[in-house]
């Protein structure tokens, strides 16, 4: 099935799949992950092909999923668990940060953890207050994480594999409004390195840095602004933990501005430690302050405001627009 | 002396009789439990529990707990003396964790909280191990599949999960070894420990949960924590609870054994309440004449488990007088290889905080690892300058 065009939310499916084919030690854990195939349909059929000892629907209990998880991991197991929303992850935040990211430490590197925390996160598709969340910046706080993000369906597949095959903790992203997009997945390529970042669009004038699901508005910018006559170059992180500043750094040398884009607050956001970062590293080379644009500091706002709340085409273009001003 | 067994799956035969019988009120101080030795050194019957141990193997249990008590009076001078940064001392709760230890088979695993050297020593891990965290070279620090004894967890419940996960994971591969998760009655409050009972209900998994009711979180009394009697609470999960004499190793082992058994019998959890008493401080940081009595201390003590298996050895003549002095050196030698072995610990290199963050490395941990030793560095220069 290479070349495939597929959603990322099959992409993500035929991912588990493959991973549950090819390593026995592999399990999918979650509410609803079963006969249902999960909230998202990202488990479907996995449960019918691998059974309930492989696709297991767990108690309605976070900290359970994730506690047992990491049972199950210093047993040998390579769990994937789902958490089914962004914010319901928080009764699993202490498992996760006081246990997971940090057992490896304590054990002086004889014991692994490879679990894979799956979060469909973000908003755009009109959910209640706990459905919309953009917490990334919580986990990539947390030395002992690694935490990622694709923005399209061959990365979903590609990225996927990797967190499963790696041997640290992957706080895994999903970037629920992008499920349906369907893009090409080539399931013979050689992946790109996990964590390393992406040219999604070459550019000369200026860098919009996002990952997840401000790749897309990003692109959509870059081309608007094409239109005028602005040269945008979009660079796709793909991994919040570590971020690849080098990528980042490389792009803002050729294009001498950033603005950097995501959903989450941009108060102490990714947007701020890469600007700090990259005003360190490429201070003499930067015609403008480094920009963000992002969330506000208030929670995520009801569905019919959240229009207003998420960066769109508008405020990024408003950005790209300051930023060359300068 | 009535089994409180909550047994969602005993046989009618087991409980029609103990309907039968008569039941007393029991006194808030006097649980109605488990117990094959009174705390005067009789041996007593119980109808569902047995022990059958040659005089060896009860001076074996005897040395276990002798020897876990010195160890854990040389970890409580050494923090005294100012080589340990904190203790948190076992002191009366020997008979709990050698005689839950002494029931586990070597393919057994443990999930401990932070005051479990006695179960530690039962599994063979050198003593000095334990000390690494407490001194403050390490967060842990020692290989748990070594010994098949995970790390000690301070975040407290939260290990009852990982036993319960680990459980789930015996019973995928087939295997029927099983797990013993030890936590407190303060723990026990723990949305963790809830979780922990409904995922190893749910999936049959083979854990004990053991808690060690030693009367205090703290400063908070068991009332502060449960309305009911703990080893009850099983029942509503759907698998039976057991309480029994903390302070008795041989009913701790006939009780543990029985659990274990059970779990890899394929039959589930069990929750076991051993009944104890911290006779100590809950750390060296504690001060417990602020919350406890010392009538409450001296009533415990009478009850001590070291003590009552002495008599009960004694008056059977299991052990002579060589027996006890030859342990007493042995204590001693102990002591003094722990002492020597805190003391002689070195401080981990600095660098050493960058170590073993990730399996697979970060880039971050590289890039301000090599800032950090490029930091370093600069000192070193300068001091060569100043030479
Ligand atoms: C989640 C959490 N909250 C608070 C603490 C601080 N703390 C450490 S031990 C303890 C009391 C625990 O009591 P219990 O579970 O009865 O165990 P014991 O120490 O008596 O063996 C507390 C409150 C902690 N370690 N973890």
């Amino acid at each position: 099935m290479a070349g495939k065009n597929m959603s990322i939310a099959k992409a993500l499916n035929e991912s588990l799949r493959k991973a549950l084919d090819t390593d026995p030690k592999v399990l999918i854990m979650g509410e609803d992950v079963g006969k249902l195939g999960g909230v998202f349909r990202v488990t479907d059929g996995l449960h019918k092909d691998f059974g309930e000892d492989r696709v297991i629907d767990t108690p309605l209990a976070e900290s359970g999923i994730v506690g047992t998880a990491i049972g199950l991991a210093l047993r040998g197991y390579r769990p994937v668990v789902e958490i089914q929303f962004d914010g319901f992850v928080f009764p699993a935040y202490d498992q996760i940060v006081t246990q997971l990211a940090k057992m490896y430490a304590r054990a002086l590197g004889k014991i692994k953890l490879p679990v894979v925390v799956r979060i469909p996160y973000g908003g755009g598709i009109g959910a209640v207050e706990h459905h919309s969340e953009s917490p990334e910046a919580l986990f990539a706080h947390v030395a002992g994480l690694k935490v990622v993000s694709p923005s399209n369906a061959s990365d979903a597949y590609w990225m996927m594999q990797q967190a499963i095959q790696s041997d640290d903790p992957v706080i895994f992203f999903e970037p629920k409004r992008r499920y349906w997009d369907k893009g090409e997945v080539d399931t013979d390529a050689i992946p790109h390195p996990l964590h390393k970042a992406k040219v999604a669009r070459e550019g000369s004038d200026l860098t919009l840095a996002a990952y997840g699901p401000m790749v897309k508005v990003c692109l959509e910018a870059a081309a608007a602004a094409a239109e005028e006559g602005k040269s945008v170059e979009v660079l796709d992180l793909r991994s919040m933990s570590p971020i690849d500043f080098d990528s980042v750094q490389t792009s803002v040398e050729k294009t001498r501005r950033l603005v950097v884009v995501h959903e989450a607050p941009v108060f102490l956001g990714t947007g701020a430690e890469i600007a700090a970062r990259i005003t360190e590293r490429c201070f003499y080379h930067l015609e403008a302050p480094v920009l963000r644009v992002g969330g506000y500091h208030v929670p995520y706002p009801p569905a019919r405001l959240e229009d207003e709340y998420l960066p769109g085409l508008d405020r990024v273009l408003d950005a790209v627009d300051r930023s060359l001003a300068y | 002396m009535t089994v409180e067994s909550t047994a969602a799956t005993r046989k009618p035969r087991r409980s029609s009789k103990r309907a039968g019988a008569a039941r007393t009120p029991k006194a808030p101080d006097e649980p109605q439990l488990v117990q094959l030795l009174t705390p005067e050194g009789e041996r007593v019957e119980h109808p569902e529990y047995e022990v059958d141990l040659t005089p060896e193997e009860l001076r074996g249990l005897y040395r276990d707990m002798v020897l876990t008590r010195r160890f854990d009076a040389e970890a409580t001078s050494l923090q005294r003396q100012g080589e340990l940064g904190l203790w948190a001392s076992l002191l009366g709760q020997e008979a709990a964790q050698i005689g839950s230890g002494r029931a586990l088979r070597d393919d057994d695993y443990v999930f401990p909280t932070y005051r479990e050297h006695g179960v530690a020593w039962c599994r063979g891990v050198d003593p000095t191990n334990l000390l690494g965290m407490f001194r403050g070279v390490n967060h842990g620090g020692w290989d748990p599949n070594s010994n098949n004894f995970h790390l000690y967890t301070i975040v407290i419940g939260s290990q009852t999960l990982h036993a319960t996960g680990y459980a789930m994971g015996i019973v995928k591969d087939g295997a029927d070894s099983a797990v013993v998760a030890y936590f407190g009655d303060g723990a026990s409050s723990q949305g963790d420990v809830a979780e922990a009972f409904t995922f190893s209900a749910v999936y049959n998994a083979p854990v004990v949960f053991f808690c060690q009711n030693n009367q205090w979180a703290i400063s908070e009394p068991t009332e502060k924590q449960m309305r009911v009697p703990l080893y009850q609470r099983a029942q509503g999960f759907g698998f039976p609870g057991v309480r029994v004499d903390g302070n008795d190793v041989l009913a701790c082992l006939a009780v543990t054994k029985s659990a274990l058994e059970r779990a890899r019998r394929g039959e589930g959890p069990t929750l076991v309440e051993a009944y104890t008493y911290r006779m100590g401080a809950h750390t060296t940081s504690d001060d417990p004449t602020k919350y406890r009595t010392d009538d409450e201390r001296q009533a415990w003590e009478a009850k001590d488990p070291i003590q009552r298996l002495k008599t009960y050895l004694e008056k059977q003549k299991f052990a002579d007088e060589a027996f006890f002095t030859g342990l007493e050196t042995e204590s001693e030698t102990l002591g003094k290889r722990v002492r020597e072995a805190v003391r002689a610990m070195p401080d981990p290199d600095s660098l050493a905080m960058f170590e073993n963050t990730h399996a697979d490395g970060h880039a971050l941990v590289d890039e301000e690892r090599a800032q950090f030793a490029a930091y370093q560095a600069s000192f070193a220069d300068s001091d060569e300058e100043g030479n």
